[in-house]
């Protein structure tokens, strides 16, 4: 087995001979001459990748002022930074919303601080007897910050699932829009080019790795947090000076409907010492699998599984539909970054380095421990219903309202199944038209109904989204077993 | 050639209609949107005869403005991501060999979706 060191191929990229190849021309390369051949002709390998990574942001220091403040909070440009740190130090993350401008955020300040704008800073504090300031209001830009540094908790996903939606309406989500009825199918990630997929047994990559960040040259200092390699999401921490990049390489973003982030730019190089280093980078977007979520139900069940490939065809089928996928992250600035560093490394402008220490191979990701149990419709509803026959004349519903003191009837066929409501209010205005009919020309038909099993934060968000005030529960008959109320639901949360 | 017709008051009468009898062009209605005082119509119009559709539409109170760019990218801004391509409804958006997003405007019904799946604000729609 063909051996190199880092000492060696960094003597070559300072004389200017190292060979380098992006990680799509070294997939095409090993296609062809193999990773034997590989692993002795090519010293660096460079990957990409350039989408969302919420999990972002900068620790900022502001230098002293004047009398001196301690900041217990700060706003930069209307958006809050975490301060509780020492006195001028904050941690400005990239999904926090500007508190008046929704379309603003963190990954905006910190574009705008990379572009050299002036920041308008806004602390307060309650004053001690080394920090007597109460309040500041300066503008700064990111030469006057002593220092600006990247620090991002999460970022460079190994793959990403791919979104779709299989209900009836246009859900707004960190996967972008996705349109109903299997409308859709959005997805993340560089595939071939991606960082942990050319290194999947995290050999090169590790704590001390020199790579691009934002236009920069910066650090995996860790893994990332979730990092979860045995199911091949595995994530990295990373950190850059950001006076030093480009806003070419980082974004501010925002989802509609979800709020805001940040596209941020990585690139990886992978030193290829021996075969095995190199044959990991002979994969193709064809190798690499994910799968398709359905964002629109809860526990986003897999619909199916695809590749990269798939994915980047355009094209995948989803119960016999031809559904069009398009990607949120960016190909082509991964590509751009694969070959800017790439020339780097070619221009003896960037050496590569060896971990200090490795990550972790194995590992995988827990959900939240919750103490106090999820809550369901079926501890909030009332099971005493009243209801009455679709063939009921209007007169009966209004004295079953009147009697029972409640707002909605549940209108039920003669097998007993739900086939409408009527509320107090459908009743008034049929009364007060002189409206002699049967309940059926005063009822609405089509009913928005809950579950016993359904969490009651969906509960809660189905009567917000179609402005009611409750949901008849049904089981799978559609026989009515309760009544839930924004009334029972808000008592129950507000008790917690 | 994509044009936006805008009636205004006279909703209820049957324009559309009445400039297909007068001139005898097949017109397509791609996206209208009309409330209580106006309305706005995109419709698509064999590149030849958009003169005499426009006159037709103008004497029957209507005024029109031809989509020339219905759609602007702010190069500055777009990422070329492709939060765009999966959501338009008639295939504005695509991507090229290098991965970079072409726009077929001619294809643009002016529905607003890409601009509001955009995560870098780069789209707008326009209105003249």
């Amino acid at each position: 087995m063909t051996a190199k060191t880092i000492l060696e191929i960094n003597e070559r990229i300072r004389d200017g001979s190292a060979c380098v190849l992006t990680a799509e021309e070294m997939t095409e390369y090993i296609r062809e001459h193999g990773a034997g051949k590989a692993a002795q002709e090519v010293d660096v390998v460079t990957t990409g990748t350039f989408g969302a990574m919420c999990s972002s942001g900068v620790f900022l220091n502001f230098g002293h002022s004047d009398p001196p403040i301690r900041m217990q909070r700060v706003h930069l440009n209307g958006v809050e930074a975490y301060s509780g740190i020492a006195a001028v130090d904050a941690y400005l993350g990239a999904t926090q919303p500007s508190d008046s401008d929704e379309s603003y955020g963190g990954g905006h300040v910190i574009e705008d601080l990379i572009a050299g704008r002036e920041i308008d800073v806004h602390a307060e504090s309650s004053g001690t007897d080394c920090y007597p300031r109460k309040i500041l209001d300066t503008s700064i830009t990111i030469d006057d910050l002593n220092q600006a540094v990247m620090l991002n908790p999460r970022n460079a996903y190994q793959r990403y699932a791919a979104a779709t939606n299989s209900t009836k309406r246009t859900l707004y989500t960190y996967m972008g829009t996705l349109l109903p009825g299997f409308g859709n199918v959005a997805y993340s990630g560089a595939g071939v080019l991606s960082p942990i997929f050319n290194d999947p047994e995290f050999r090169t990559i590790g704590i001390g790795t020199r790579i691009f960040l934002g236009g920069a040259k910066g650090h995996v200092i860790g893994s990332g947090t979730q990092h979860d390699p045995d199911n091949n999401f595995g994530t990295l921490m990373v950190s850059g000076n950001l006076k030093e990049m480009d806003t070419r390489y980082m974004r501010g973003a925002i989802f509609r409907g979800y709020g805001i982030s940040m596209y941020v730019g990585i690139g990886i190089p992978i030193p290829i010492l021996n075969e095995e280093i190199a044959a990991a980078t002979g994969i193709s977007d064809a190798e690499i699998k994910t799968n398709v979520l359905d964002y629109g139900v809860s526990g986003r069940p897999t619909m199916r599984e695809v590749t990269y490939e798939d994915l980047k065809s355009g094209i995948v089928d989803i119960n016999g539909k031809e559904v069009r996928t398009s990607p949120l992250s960016s190909f082509h600035i991964a590509r751009t970054i694969a070959d800017e560093l790439k020339q780097w490394i070619k221009d003896g402008e960037f050496f590569v380095s060896g971990p200090a220490e490795r990550l972790q191979r194995h590992g995988t990701v827990k959900p939240m421990r919750e103490v106090h149990g999820q809550l369901l419709v079926r501890d909030a509803m009332s099971e005493r219903v009243h209801t009455v026959s679709v063939h009921a004349e209007i007169k009966e519903a209004a004295e079953l309202i009147i009697e029972g003191k409640f707002n909605h009837l549940p209108v039920l066929s003669e097998d007993g199944a739900l086939v409408g409501i009527v509320t107090s209010w459908d009743i008034s205005k049929a009364v007060a038209r002189g409206d002699t009919g049967t309940v059926r020309s005063a009822m609405t038909e089509r009913v928005v109904t809950s579950i016993p099993d359904e969490f009651i934060e969906i509960a809660v968000r189905k009567m917000e989204r179609h402005k009611i005030s409750a949901l008849p529960v049904i089981d799978p008959n559609r026989k009515v077993i309760g009544m839930v109320t924004s009334g029972d639901l808000n008592k129950l949360l507000v008790r917690r | 050639m994509k044009m936006m017709i805008y009636v205004s008051a006279a909703v209820h009468d049957p324009v559309i209609a009445r400039v297909i009898l007068d001139t005898d062009i097949e017109i397509n209605v791609d996206r209208a949107n009309i409330d209580a005082t106006s309305g706005e119509i995109v419709l698509e119009v064999p590149a030849d005869s958009c003169a005499r559709v426009a006159t037709a539409f103008e004497r029957h109170g209507a005024s029109v403005s031809i989509l020339e760019h219905p759609i602007i990218r702010d190069d500055d801004e777009c990422v070329h991501c492709g939060a765009c391509i999966n959501v338009c409804p008639v295939q504005v958006f695509s991507f090229n060999d290098d991965w970079i997003i072409a726009i077929d405007e001619s294809k643009c019904i002016q529905c607003g979706t890409c601009v509001t799946a955009c995560p870098h604000a780069a789209l707008m729609v326009m209105s003249e």
